[in-house]
Formats: C-alpha cells, sequence, structure tokens
C-alpha cells in the first residue's frame, strides 16, 4: 500500500502510546521510589534501569526515535487544526484544543529535561548515581519547580486524553457509552499518574537527595 | 390600527455581507417589521422586498441560499448568533436580538450568506457514496436488510449534505485536506446496505488515504452541531475499526 498520510497519522497515535506512554507510566513509577523510599529507593530504580543490556540502543529505538516522530508529526498535527472553543464550548472541544497545546509544551519540556537530566550523563558532566542530586537541585529552584509542574501536568494530560483518543481512532471504543466510560477511566489515568511525579518532585526536594550520590554509590557496592 | 400597533414590533438584524468571492467582508443592520411565526428566511425575504438598512439608507438585496423550507435540503445554513444551522428552521421568536447572521466560512463564499458547498459533494464522490448497480442485465433483487440495521442506518440516510458538521469542526480548514465527517458517515451507511456491503473495501480505502478517516481530531463538535441528530462520532469510531482491519488484512494478505 501506498504510503500517505492515513499510516503517518495511525503510526503517530500509536507510538503514543507504545512506547511513550508506557514509558512515561513506569518513568513515574521509578520516580515514585524518591517519595516512597527515598534516595536509597530511587537510586535503586536508576540502577536497575541503568543495568539493562544494550541500554543506549534500546533508548535510541524505543524513546528517541518514537519521540521525534511523535513529537515532529505531532506539532504538524497542531499546525493543521483550529481552536474553536470560543463557538463550541463543549468539553471535548476544550480537550481537543489542550491536546494540541500540550503536545506542543511536552515537546518543549522533554528536550529541556532531556538535556537537564540523560544528556549530562552522556556528555559524562555527572553520573547516574548523581541523578538525584541533580533533581535536588532543579527541585529546589522555585522556578524550575514550577515549570517542572507544568512540563509534567502538561505530559500527563496529552498521554490521558491521547489514551482516549487511541481508543477511537483504533475502532476500540465505538459507541457513546464506550466513549464515556474510557473518558472516566483516562482521567483517573490523568489524576494517579500525575500523583505520581509531583510527588516524586516534592521528594526530590527533600536534602537527603543533596547527599545522594555518596549514598548511591554505597548503596551499589553493597549490591555488587 | 390593528396594523399600526403590530408593525411599531421589530425585527433587528446584523448580518455580514460580502459582494464578490474575493472581496471583504462588512456588516450592516436592519429593522424589519415584526410578523408572528418568522423564521430568518421571512426575515430575509423582507429586506429583499424592501432593501432598506436600519438608519434608513438603501442597501442591496441581502443574498441567501434555501430550497425546500423544511430542513430536509441543507441549503440555507448559515450562521446564526454563532452558531451554524439551517435558516428555515430558526424561528424569530426563539431567537435573542439582534440576529447575527454570517455565511458558513469554511466553505468559499459567493455572495453574502451563499456558500459554495462543493468540497462536500466531491468527498462523496471520493469515498463512493453510492451502490453501483447499473449494468446491461436485470440483476433481479438483492439481499434484504434485516429490520434492526435499517432502524439505524435510516438515521444515517437523513444527512443533507448541509455542512454544519463541517463549519463545527476544528480540523476542516484550508491547511488541512480532512473531507469532514458527513461522508465519513456515510461509508457506514453504505456499507451497512447489503447490496452496498459488496463495493466495501472500495469505500474504506477511500478513507485510508490523505484527509479521509486520520483528519479527525476527536473534537466532537459535529455530533453537537448536526441538525439530523446523526451519530457521527460513532460512525467514526465504527469506520475507524473497519479501516483498522481492512488495513491487518491488507497485511496479513487476507
Ligand atoms: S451529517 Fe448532519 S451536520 Fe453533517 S452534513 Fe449531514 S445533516 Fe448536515
Ligand atoms: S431551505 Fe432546505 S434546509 Fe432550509
Amino acid at each position: 500500500m501506498k504510503g500517505n498520510s492515513y499510516f503517518a497519522r495511525k503510526l503517530h497515535s500509536l507510538l503514543g502510546i507504545i512506547p511513550l506512554g508506557g514509558f512515561i507510566v513506569v518513568h513515574g513509577l521509578a520516580n515514585y521510589q524518591a517519595f516512597e523510599r527515598g534516595p536509597e529507593g530511587f537510586a535503586k530504580g536508576v540502577g536497575l534501569i541503568n543495568g539493562l543490556p544494550l541500554l543506549p540502543l534500546l533508548e535510541v529505538v524505543m524513546i528517541y526515535l518514537p519521540l521525534l516522530f511523535h513529537g515532529i508529526y505531532g506539532l504538524y498535527v497542531a499546525y493543521q487544526s483550529n481552536s474553536n472553543t470560543g463557538r463550541f464550548k463543549y468539553g471535548r472541544n476544550w480537550a481537543f484544543t489542550a491536546q494540541r497545546i500540550t503536545g506542543v509544551i511536552t515537546f518543549v519540556f522533554v528536550f529541556w529535561h532531556v538535556y537537564q537530566t540523560r544528556l549530562q550523563v552522556y556528555m559524562g558532566k555527572i553520573t547516574h548515581e548523581e541523578l538525584g542530586s541533580t533533581m535536588h537541585h532543579i527541585a529546589s529552584s522555585p522556578v524550575f519547580f514550577a515549570l517542572y509542574v507544568i512540563g509534567v501536568l502538561a505530559a500527563v494530560f496529552h498521554f490521558s486524553n491521547g489514551l482516549w483518543a487511541f481508543l477511537i481512532s483504533w475502532g476500540i471504543t465505538i459507541g457513546p457509552k464506550a466513549q464515556r466510560v474510557s473518558s472516566y477511566i483516562c482521567m483517573g489515568v490523568f489524576v494517579i499518574v500525575s500523583a505520581l511525579f509531583i510527588l516524586s518532585l516534592v521528594a526530590f526536594r527533600g536534602d537527603e537527595f543533596n547527599e545522594v550520590a555518596s549514598a548511591a554509590i554505597a548503596l551499589l557496592g553493597n549490591i555488587g | 390600527m390593528a396594523e399600526t400597533t403590530a408593525a411599531t414590533k421589530t425585527v433587528k438584524f446584523i448580518i455580514s455581507r460580502q459582494d464578490t468571492p474575493e472581496s471583504k467582508p462588512y456588516t450592516e443592520e436592519f429593522e424589519i417589521p415584526y410578523r408572528p411565526n418568522m423564521n430568518v428566511i421571512s426575515g430575509l425575504m423582507e429586506i429583499q422586498r424592501n432593501p432598506l438598512k436600519a438608519d434608513g439608507t438603501k442597501t442591496s438585496p441581502v443574498c441567501w441560499d434555501s430550497n425546500c423550507l423544511e430542513e430536509v435540503c441543507g441549503a440555507c445554513s448559515m450562521v446564526i448568533n454563532g452558531k451554524p444551522r439551517q435558516a428555515c428552521s430558526a424561528l424569530v421568536d426563539k431567537l435573542e436580538q439582534p440576529i447575527r447572521l454570517e455565511p458558513m466560512r469554511t466553505f468559499p463564499v459567493v455572495r453574502d450568506l451563499v456558500i459554495n458547498r462543493e468540497r462536500m459533494f466531491g468527498a462523496l464522490k471520493k469515498v463512493k457514496a453510492w451502490i453501483p448497480i447499473d449494468g446491461t442485465y436485470d440483476l433481479g433483487p438483492g439481499p434484504r436488510m434485516a429490520e434492526t440495521k435499517r432502524q439505524w442506518a435510516y438515521e444515517l440516510s437523513k444527512c443533507m449534505t448541509c455542512g454544519v458538521c463541517l463549519e463545527s469542526c476544528p480540523n476542516v480548514n484550508d491547511r488541512n485536506s480532512f473531507i469532514g465527517p458527513a461522508a465519513i458517515s456515510q461509508v457506514r451507511l453504505f456499507n451497512a446496505h447489503p447490496t452496498g456491503e459488496m463495493n466495501k473495501e472500495e469505500r474504506l480505502e477511500a478513507l485510508m488515504t490523505d484527509g479521509g478517516i486520520e483528519g479527525c481530531g476527536n473534537s466532537q463538535n459535529c455530533v453537537r452541531s448536526c441538525p439530523k441528530g446523526i451519530p457521527l462520532t460513532t460512525s467514526i469510531a465504527a469506520m475507524n475499526k473497519d479501516t483498522t482491519k481492512h488495513l491487518f488484512k491488507k497485511w496479513l494478505g487476507m
């Protein structure tokens, strides 16, 4: 079959859930360890991920490439749409516009966040054991903290509302009742996943994360 | 005597006008005598009879399009007090005044309130919204349709290509080639028909091209705007299911 926007849009929808949506959930759960178990829990989570074989390859194929495609094609989708919430003040129409705005915010936020954390490790400026203290510095600044909260809420909204749309675009929820039930579920997803990230951001402000590097090294030393 | 008292009550219109397809729109105000049970069309007819603006100066009569006058042809669709709908079923008594009339600018404006809905008919051609039965010999009667199916299919058949759903859709604009909700729902209608079903792949494939079903962004304004109460978002989701199935079948070579 010839390539056309049908396939591009379908792929865009799929990648938003698998792997990107899945990644958001895993990322949220891993961060939540910082809230529940403190620096050691977070370091263990980070260590676990860093212990994966062929990590750079996994990252490129499972995260960076899908992210670039979804992000860049998504900007095009946003460009192709109007916003008419002034004339049609319906909840779903607001969500339509919000989906595009949060998509753009998430696009910028994710680049910035990856630069501040993962890229610093790649550039050799910090080790992955020091990510906890890096996050501590970010979350302790009121401006960065606010920007992170906005970025996280935008990303999670975009994922949850995108999940609702994914179920329609792939023909899983068809009637109005199914679409209503799925919208409640997606709202639940939004609340829970947002809570995971925000609680961990709050936890990162704690002083114990300042000492995280040494603690983590000690812990990993114990395991190793 | 009764006439003079009736004539003191008036109806105010603010109408967006445009002389040619390329020229700039401008607005004019009108104040016409009220009559009981007026609709927007009878107001426009009154302005046509006596084209005087509210300030008393003469102007050209306002152009509009209408045909059936009973909300089945779709020709008189325009934006009335901000919402796209049919002028013939818009009763003056139920509208807030002044009544604001604008053309549905999603479509090319021909003049004043007259628009060109050709893109909708183009979309119906694109998705082959008909049942091909022409031939050189009598094919005999087709298969029967189950009554339960006929009932919901009948609802879809009420579409009058009025364009209200396209006007309400944020993805129908000049940066986007989306054909709009109406044609997608028509694919569902013709694919539900026992004879139409025989060509269902052709219609699904038409939906799986540029500007086809992928253009839907799920704002769901269409279903809330359709004057015929057509379950457009259900049709779109059902066609999402069928095109997805068709996609996998093709990949698997089935
Ligand atoms: S689906 Fe409804 S709103 Fe759209 S063209 Fe048909 S009748 Fe008009
Ligand atoms: S004139 Fe036919 S719908 Fe109004």
